[in-house]
């Protein structure tokens, strides 16, 4: 208990500020956000407010992209602060978060964990595969990208995207 | 050990031992090719004298030139630092050999792969079990790593059949794949009596992209950027034994600069991953302070990456005939400045884990995996030290390694603890051998340009944070990739995972799986 307290008072608090205003850095994914239409975005405002509750799915990423979604909860990004909470069953969200190009063995997974979801729900790309299959794109395994399936209403290009990325392109998506 | 002796060794175990051709390919590898009838026996001999498991066992399909296929095993002489790989060819139309797996227990996973890969019979196997071309999903009779495979043919589907476990009271808990947190997909069933779990049957597959057969038509400095989405954790590992199997076959030759670079990114990746899984396992018994602390550390490290190479997981780092980025004073101060602070983190963070003592006792005895059975399953790199196979490639094939004088890290107990303490162990020497590598870095050219490409065929391998990685590579006339065999240690571990947890509860499942850490991609292809 001791080293506990001793390394959080030495360590203070190591969240990193993230202007929310700079959507330079956003790049490509402000333009998708943009793209998304105002209609949705004002139910999005509507309905979630400014929390949004994700599930994430991998349907054949290579595991980088998990790795920096993981990085964006850290306690230097805190992704939390924001109100964008991932949740353990496709119940519970408003968002399913995909990785990977979609292999065939993930197809019917990915389906039903779409269809478990309530209304309203959006999907949203994560990575250069679920973009448009990356390195995998001409795969006999490989059913297509992430919008062949399901209609995508963000991308978060990247490959991996970086933690601050992933942040940006959420919060333009939330606001 | 020479050819010669090596024969004799079989000559010994079986006296009528005749091979059609033996040869010293490289000075870290030996071929030899019977006759199919003899495979079986030769094996035998060699995973009997060596004390070797099989490493590798890989089919590859040569009708297009000499009408036949090729069945090729690998097994590893690690203290005298050598690769023996038997092979046999077999004729199109009697597409079988004789399966190892009854006796040599660690081929059986590869014969499933090359049957459902090929349609090559391993006859006599007791498993042909599809592992990654789901039944579900992909019709019969469709082998898409032949040559010839264009368009999936439509046939019959099917289902798979899981082992049952009956009795009274006997339950089966199905997980997967898609799990509650931000993870990989896999299929576990569990079978539980009471609370512990008497069976554990993994069903994987499900990032299947077929690597294999991208690789294929792809020329080498292409296919590097493919070798890094194998597994993307551990990227530069596998571009690194990528890359190492292409120099060896074309013999190009890499500045001293090059190799220890390589060195210092790969022991990089071994430090992220390693103190990323200490913090998993924290979370993983509820101990929130240390895994956030964990994962400080782990950001404080990725960002070093990027700092260093543009790139958080060292991709597009590492090329044929060297690297790409260079480290000048100012980085190496960097680097070395921040590995002293990361160094401190790190041994707080030791400190706060083992002063817990709800935390230790949690993970001591959880998770055991004893030696004999890891050594019976064939289990390899991290897994295999902390149940006490002494085995890293690190120590018996690197000459930098040795010069460094790279102490080997093993545990005895291989319960989670020990996957623990050799994690901290081997984050400690990684230290080290990056100070020790940076201290060698002379002002010298980094990569060895326009190297050319040669027909061939050679093994490149790697021992990354898991364990080893392997490439076998065949390259044509015109500098292409013929065949690609990737073996991530991941491939043979999911076995460990299936039993290690043996009479433990699922609540610990999600522990020991972090302790063990593998890569769904990485076994999935
Ligand atoms: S986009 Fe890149 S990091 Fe993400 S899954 Fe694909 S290869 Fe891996």
């Amino acid at each position: 208990m001791l080293q506990i307290l001793k390394n959080r008072i030495l360590k203070g608090i190591l969240t990193r500020r993230i202007e929310l205003e700079s959507s330079r850095v956003i790049g490509d994914a402000d333009l998708s956000v943009r793209r998304a239409g105002s209609e949705l975005r004002s139910l999005i405002r509507k309905k979630f407010g400014r929390s949004l509750h994700i599930r994430q799915v991998d349907t054949g990423s290579c595991g980088a992209c998990e790795s920096e979604i993981i990085s964006a909860n850290n306690p230097i990004y805190d992704l939390q602060r924001f109100g964008v909470n991932f949740v353990a069953s496709p119940r519970h969200a408003d968002a399913l978060l995909v990785t990977g190009p979609v292999s065939k063995n993930m197809l019917i997974a990915l389906n039903k964990t779409y269809e478990a979801m309530p209304e309203p729900k959006f999907v949203i790309a994560c990575g250069d595969c679920a973009l448009g299959c990356g390195p995998f794109k001409d795969s006999y395994y490989v059913c297509g990208a992430v919008k062949d399936i399901l209609p995508v209403v963000l991308h978060i290009p990247g490959c991996p995207p970086n933690p601050l990325q992933i942040i940006l392109s959420l919060i333009a998506f939330l606001k | 050990m020479v050819c010669s002796e090596i024969i004799a060794g079989i000559k010994n175990i079986f006296g009528t031992f005749e091979a059609l051709s033996v040869t010293q390919a490289y000075t870290d590898e030996i071929h030899i090719k019977v006759s199919p009838g003899l495979f079986k026996d030769t094996c035998l001999a060699l995973h009997k004298m060596l004390s070797s498991s099989v490493y590798m066992l890989f089919a590859s399909d040569e009708r297009r030139a000499r009408g036949i296929f090729t069945i090729n095993c690998v097994f590893g002489n690690l203290k005298q630092g050598q690769w023996i790989i038997i092979s046999i060819d077999i004729p199109q139309d009697e597409a079988y050999f004789d399966s190892l797996a009854k006796t040599i227990y660690s081929a059986s996973l590869f014969e499933r792969e090359i049957w459902e890969m090929f349609g090559i019979q391993p006859k006599g196997s007791p498993d042909l079990r599809r592992l990654r071309l789901h039944n579900e999903v992909w019709p019969k009779g469709n082998y898409p790593l032949r040559k010839d495979f264009q368009k999936l043919q439509a046939g019959d589907l099917g289902d798979y059949e899981f082992d049952r476990v009956e009795g009274d009271g006997v339950f089966e808990v199905p997980v997967g794949p898609v799990h509650a947190g931000i993870i990989g997909p896999g299929h576990f069933r569990f079978s539980v009596a009471g609370e512990p779990i008497i069976n554990l049957e993994t069903r994987l597959g499900f990032t299947h992209r077929g690597v294999e057969k991208l690789f294929e038509g792809q020329s080498c400095i292409e296919a590097i950027r493919l070798a890094e989405c194998v597994s993307g954790d551990a990227s530069f590992a596998h571009s690194l034994a990528f890359t190492q199997a292409a120099e060896k076959i074309s013999g190009i030759f890499i500045p001293k600069q090059a190799v220890y670079l390589r060195a210092i990114f790969l022991e990089l990746e071994r430090m992220y991953n390693h103190v990323n899984d200490i913090g998993g396992m924290a979370v993983d018994v509820g101990f929130s302070f240390p895994s956030a602390y964990a994962s400080v550390i782990k950001e404080a490290l990725l960002k070093l990456n990027d700092l260093l190479t543009a790139s958080r997981y060292l991709k597009k780092v590492n090329t044929v005939g060297g690297v790409l980025k260079s480290l000048d004073e100012n980085k190496k101060q960097i680097l070395l400045d921040s590995l002293k602070r990361i160094e401190n983190d790190f041994n707080e963070l030791v400190k706060i884990l083992y002063s817990s003592v709800s935390f230790m006792d949690r993970i001591d005895t959880t998770g055991a995996l004893r030696r004999k059975t890891a050594e019976g399953l064939g289990v390899v790199g991290l897994i295999a030290r902390a149940s006490g196979i002494p085995a890293d490639l690190r120590e018996y094939f690197s000459t930098i390694y040795k010069e460094a004088r790279f102490k080997i890290a093993t545990e005895e107990s291989g319960d989670v603890l020990a996957r623990l303490k050799l994690r901290i162990a081997e984050f400690k020497e990684s230290i080290r051998l990056i100070e020790v590598f940076v201290g060698k870095l002379a002002d010298d050219k980094e990569i060895n340009v326009n190297p050319e490409f040669k027909e061939g065929r050679a093994l490149g391998y790697v021992e990354g944070w898991r364990g080893p990685v392997l490439y076998w590579m065949e390259i044509d006339t015109a500098g292409l990739i013929q065949r690609c065999k990737v073996v991530d240690p991941s491939f043979l571990n999911w076995q460990g995972l299936s039993y290690a947890v043996l009479g433990n509860i699922i609540p610990d499942f999600p522990l020991c799986n972090k302790s063990f850490d593998l890569s769904y991609s990485g076994g999935d292809l």
